[in-house]
């Protein structure tokens, strides 16, 4: 049997997380391949819809990384993600989706090293969990789209 | 930004002059500008000269702009791809409707004066035509002649017939004539008729050129000459630039580091600093001042590149001076474990059997220490052109006692010929980003003396009309880039083609070699026409330096820049997946695939024309600030300047010596007689501003004048705004803005400082020399590194090393009996300034080295000053008994300035300095456009780099105020009116004041979004309570067909990758 290769898909802002995400190819640090990445302009405009997009269409685990706080390209969307993702893990938890498939993360254009590591976490975490089931997610309503 | 985003790859370059569109007015200054040299520093000169309206002639004697950073790998201190930054710099320049590349050719003769120039270049007409030149290659295959490659730095062989590099500019093969048998075989397989075979020829051109600017780089220092270290004889020992092209993935050796004696993988490897730099004959005693930082990068690269490579570094001093070397530094000791030892090696012998090297070094405690390594690298410095001897003959100019150009404090890229200019190495030697900067300096000086003539030889290209895809079916031409190995090493980038040709809507498919190439673009055009394809996706690396490049080219070919998406195959897949061959490959098609899906949902999109006040703000009165206020009006823009204080001249104001000996006082005096008696120059003093709004061109920004020291010459006359000199506040309208802020001393809080009066920075030294107010004195002790290089302030302070070695020139030669200590932990007197560190030495100053975790210590006891401090050498405590302690305290950003910042909307780095675009090629840019910065606003830096600042900030912003117009973004949020409901979540949340609710002329009340202040974020559409906000280009719809097409090889279907199944 071949080892279970959890899907995760990776919402990066322009300007660092994606920079980040660069830099790891820049420097040549190694992670799992399992991640495929959307870029987004801020981590701002990722809202619970296109996280829940994504888990309705069968991925196994979400990350949304944006700036550091400050360091937001655009000034405070970086916050405004903070807010709004806070928001949606509340929701996750009610419609039963673990913790530990959802991540969102500062990653600074320097930190090639963080987001291959944040990688290799979600896929372990993820991993352990094993394949998530978008049809649980109708029971509970799923509401936001 | 260049304002012809649609001129066609390759057109424009090599082809005879003629082009321009009107001549010269007679008797008036030329348009045009001569740049000598094709290096980073000659092309970011060149852009800027003709991204603010002149005419360009790059003369460059090798058959390829790039010059050496085309051959590194990577770039401290971020570890960028070298080639990856400079490449769509080098395209840019080649594609450019006002620059005229002119390669192989040599300035010959240079008669007329300032204004009205003519150069006579002599050019070797090319044995094949670039014009012609496909760069296919067949004509290296059949060459029978192998000669070493000089571009590998003869590591390994090439043809006669060549490609200087992958990546070259023009594009096209070259001959050798040296090696060239004349067989005639390239000549008979060309399919394009380009090559011209017969002797070779030389043609005679004569440029007209209102100045010119002397950008020829600098030779590598050759080590053969030296015994010593047996480079040439040891095959294992190397040089930094050999080591350099080994490290680059499409080097001689495809990034793997190897020993020349057996090609085999080396466990321990040494650099030896200094080679041909400080030590020598008195005229080769400067310091190269990137060798430093070129080691600590190549050992952090190296050991990266090879598993259990161990590397030490042997240095005098560690010379990381500029914006976040130090850091660098430090990480490469703490996180690599590259070892740094204090020592210079005399000698290297070689063990014949092994070929390794064996070298005595003195340890910490003085015993003699024998170390063998299996590769040696030679950090070589940086000489003065090969050239430069007939350079300045031809030119008329002079050069300085090392054989560099000569050049004034005050007058960094001035020659001592009106007219003509220097920038990068041929000035001093220097690294990247402050070649770049000063390469815009010269660009500013160079367009300055003819700002009449700015525009007069533009020439005006007609953007190819955009084709209306409307209503057309999505044809998508889909193009993957092997990137040399950088990506095919990984991924199968033949079977990433086959699997994408056959998705819906891809009407056509092909890999490249390097897509970014020119003949590339040239195919992407011809292909969009071919196939008609309305969407195009470039799949190789990363869209963040890449997609203007792209974007500009299917705009060549009518479409629209936004019909363009890219997957990002290297940075993203093939360099981080390196071990996982097949999954990266199967990754590498989903990321194409996520592309294709979103590429069916691209629409066009357009920049709006809005118009441009050609104005300058200058934010800061001390000397980078006056200098960029001064160099705008010479331009001919108006501009304000505003200092918070009721003063001119900021720190410059405390220093009153030079180490090189010039009247700084008399310098500031005549800055300000300038700026006060220009009428396009207004100059708010007391002033502080109170808030910016706007975008760039159209600023808007309210000043508070606090009454006392408000001055404005010329009131009323010319200059934006409404002057108003009395108290209140004023608000001004300008398109650009300069930042130059200053900087500060910081206020030690350790040495008995405030304390005891015989302690005292080195600027109060300074002020108390100047005013003979200094206590008597015999012995004094200088303590370097105060407040620098420390976990609160982790950089270096870059100035502090040579100022206190002036201080100490200046007390020995007062008094010298006097008895100077310095205690330092490396001395970064980089660049000619170590002959003034030589004299100190020569002169009897005592340099105590320490370490950072054992600074002096100062003590009182009785009325005496005690300082105690390890001696390395000695290796024991020494007390001295000083009368008079100067501080070299660390230079801190002004204060102010997160608030300014604020303001700006602009990052700060950690440690409170302005942040730029790019820290090695946009070194003076912010990334929000329009606004820019220099002097010790961006970082610590020298009298002179402050002025090149200043100056190269003014070309910077010239680019922009010598359009017409301006574009905004495209790529912007829209309210869907009908849908909103009015809440105002979006007006509220957003930093740009870009959404509006209001009654409209539609009568109802909603939200709108004006697309000149919108950035694009998408916050608004988050905040949207009823899901009317989309944000174009990244729109709900668009990402949600990306998350499908990611999980396509996981899900059964024709685009089933079929690897991983995962069975559930
Ligand atoms: S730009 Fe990175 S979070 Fe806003």
């Amino acid at each position: 049997m071949t080892e279970f290769q959890p899907k995760i898909l990776a919402y990066c802002c322009n300007w660092c997380a994606y920079a980040g995400a660069d830099l790891a190819g820049t420097s040549r640090i190694q992670y799992p391949p399992n991640v495929r990445i959307v870029k987004v302009m801020c981590s701002g405009r990722v809202d619970p819809a296109v996280v829940m997009a994504a888990f309705r269409r069968g991925m196994d685990g979400v990350l949304v990384a944006g700036c550091h706080p400050g360091d937001c390209h655009y000034i405070s969307g970086n916050e405004q993600a903070a807010v709004r993702m806070a928001f949606l893990r509340g929701f996750l938890d009610e419609v039963g989706i673990e913790r530990e498939r959802f991540r969102f993360e500062w990653i600074a254009g320097s930190e090639g090293g963080k987001f291959a590591r944040v990688i290799q976490d979600m896929v372990d975490n993820v991993r352990r969990l094993g394949p998530f089931r978008p049809e649980s997610l109708v029971a509970a309503g799923g509401g936001a789209r | 930004m260049t304002q012809d985003s649609a001129a066609e790859p390759a057109g424009g370059m090599g082809q005879a002059p003629g082009n321009a569109a009107a001549s010269p007015v007679p008797g008036g200054k030329v348009g045009a500008v001569v740049v000598v040299g094709g290096g980073v520093a000659g092309i970011q000169a060149s852009l800027d000269i003709a991204d603010s309206g002149f005419k360009v002639y790059m003369v460059e004697k090798t058959p390829s702009i790039g010059g050496v950073m085309a051959q590194l790998d990577k770039t401290f201190p971020t570890n960028d791809c070298a080639m990856c930054i400079l490449a769509p710099k080098l395209v840019e320049t080649g594609r450019h409707p006002d620059i005229e590349i002119i390669a192989g050719a040599e300035v010959e003769k240079v008669e007329g004066e300032a204004g009205n120039f003519r150069v006579t270049v002599r050019k070797r007409v090319a044995s094949i035509d670039p014009r012609k030149c496909t760069a296919c290659g067949r004509c290296s295959e059949v060459c029978p002649i192998e000669t070493t490659s000089s571009f590998d730095e003869g590591l390994c062989e090439r043809k006669a017939v060549y490609l200087p590099f992958p990546q070259a500019i023009p594009l096209s093969y070259t001959v050798d004539r040296k090696s060239c048998v004349g067989c005639g075989r390239c000549a008979a397989v060309c399919p394009a008729n380009a090559v011209l075979f017969g002797p070779e020829e030389t043609e005679v051109r004569t440029l007209e050129a209102g100045s010119i600017v002397l950008a020829p780089g600098f030779e590598k220092f050759d080590p053969t000459g030296l015994k010593e270290f047996g480079y040439g004889t040891y095959p294992n020992v190397i040089t930094s630039i050999e080591l350099e092209r080994m490290l680059n993935a499409s080097g001689p050796t495809k990034g793997h580091v190897l020993r020349p004696s057996d090609g085999r993988v080396p466990r321990k490897a040494a650099f030896i600093q200094c080679v041909g730099s400080r030590v020598g004959k008195q005229k080769e005693r400067y310091c190269s001042a990137v060798c430093c930082m070129l080691s600590v990068k190549e050992a952090l690269i190296a050991q990266e590149h090879t598993p259990g490579l161990r590397t030490t570094i042997f240095f005098m001093d560690l010379r990381a001076f500029g914006k976040d070397f130090d850091e660098y530094y430090k990480r490469a000791e703490s996180e690599y474990g590259v070892r740094f030892v204090m020592w210079r090696p005399s000698h290297l012998s070689e063990d014949p059997a092994t070929g390794n090297l064996r070298m005595v070094y003195e340890t910490r405690d003085g015993k003699l220490a024998r170390e063998d390594f299996d590769l040696v690298i030679l950090a070589a410095g940086i000489r003065p052109p090969a050239e430069a001897r007939r350079l300045a003959q031809v030119m008329g100019i002079e050069l300085n006692s090392y054989g560099f150009c000569r050049t004034g404090l005050f007058g960094p890229t001035e020659t001592t010929r009106k007219g003509v200019y220097v920038a990068g190495a041929f000035a001093v030697p220097q690294d990247v980003p402050d070649s770049v900067a000063q390469s815009s300096a010269a660009a500013a000086k160079a367009t300055a003396g003819i700002s009449e003539s700015r525009g007069t030889l533009k020439v005006k290209l007609d953007r190819p009309a955009e084709r209306d895809i409307g209503g057309e079916q999505p044809r998508i031409g889909v193009f993957v880039c092997r990137c040399g190995i950088n990506i095919a090493g990984t991924v199968d980038v033949s079977a990433v083609v086959e699997a994408i040709r056959n998705e819906p809507d891809v009407a056509y498919a092909e890999e490249n070699v390097y897509t970014c190439a020119q003949d590339s673009l040239r195919k992407i055009q011809d292909k969009i026409k071919e196939h008609r394809l309305n969407r195009v996706i470039v799949a190789s690396c990363t869209p963040r330096t890449h997609a203007p490049l792209f974007q500009k080219t299917i705009q060549g070919a009518g479409l629209n820049a936004y019909l363009f998406d890219m997957a990002n195959l290297r940075e993203q897949c093939s360099w981080v997946h390196m071990r996982e061959k097949d999954a990266a490959t199967e990754k590498a098609k989903v990321l194409v695939r996520m592309a294709v899906a979103k590429a069916r949902l691209l629409e066009p999109l357009h920049r709006q024309r809005i118009g441009i006040n050609r104005s300058a703000l200058v934010i800061g009165g001390g000397i980078s600030g006056m200098t960029a206020a001064l160099e705008m009006a010479a331009q001919g823009f108006p501009v304000t300047l505003v200092e918070r204080e009721t003063r001119l001249g900021g720190l410059g104001n405390r220093i009153h010596h030079t180490l090189e000996g010039e009247d700084l006082q008399g310098h500031l005096k005549n800055l300000e007689e300038r700026l006060l008696a220009d009428k396009r120059i207004t100059v708010l003093t007391g002033a502080e501003i109170r808030s910016i709004d706007g975008f760039v061109g159209n600023f808007k920004t309210v000043v508070e004048i606090r009454g006392a020291g408000c001055r404005v010459p010329g009131a009323g006359t010319e200059g934006p705004g409404t002057p108003h000199p009395a108290p209140g506040t004023l608000t001004i309208e300008h398109g650009v803005i300069i930042v130059a802020t200053g900087g500060r001393e910081y206020v030690p809080d350790g040495y008995l400082y405030g304390k005891d009066p015989r302690v005292m920075t080195q600027l109060q030294f300074e002020e108390q020399y100047a005013a003979g107010t200094l206590p008597p004195y015999k012995t004094v002790v200088m303590v370097q590194c105060v407040g620098s290089r420390s976990p609160q302030r982790t950089y270096c302070s870059r100035v502090c090393c040579t100022e206190t070695v002036k201080n100490a020139l200046l007390v020995k030669t007062e008094h010298p009996d006097a008895q100077v200590f310095i205690l330092y932990r490396d001395m970064r007197t980089y660049g000619f300034r170590e002959e003034r560190f030589r004299e100190a030495r020569d002169l009897g100053v005592n340099f105590i080295r320490y370490e950072d975790d054992e600074p002096p210590v100062l003590d009182e006891k009785g009325g005496k000053l005690v300082l105690t401090v390890r001696d390395p050498v000695l290796d024991r405590k020494v007390r001295i008994h000083p009368d008079l302690v100067t501080l070299a305290v660390a230079t801190l950003p002004a204060a102010g300035t997160p608030e300014l910042a604020q303001l700006l909307k602009v990052p700060l780095n950690r440690n409170g300095f302005f942040l730029e675009a790019h820290s090695k090629l946009r070194p003076l840019d912010f990334s929000t456009e329009g606004i820019f910065f220099c002097g010790l606003a961006h970082s610590p830096k020298f009298l002179e780099e402050c002025i090149y600042q200043a100056q190269g900030a003014v070309a910077r912003a010239c680019t922009l105020l010598a359009q017409e117009a301006l574009e905004t973004e495209a790529a912007v949020s829209v309210v869907d009116e009908a849908r909103c409901r009015a809440c105002g979540r979006c007006e509220e949340g957003c930093d740009f004041k870009a959404p509006l609710v209001k009654v409209w002329e539609d009568g109802r009340l909603h939200a709108r979004i004006n697309p000149a202040l919108c950035k694009g974020c998408g916050k608004c559409a988050n905040r949207c309570c009823s899901g009317a906000i989309t944000v174009k280009h990244f729109t709900g719809r668009q990402i949600e067909k990306m998350v499908e097409a990611a999980l396509s090889d996981f899900c059964a279907g024709p685009a089933n990758g079929g690897v991983r199944q995962d069975g559930g």
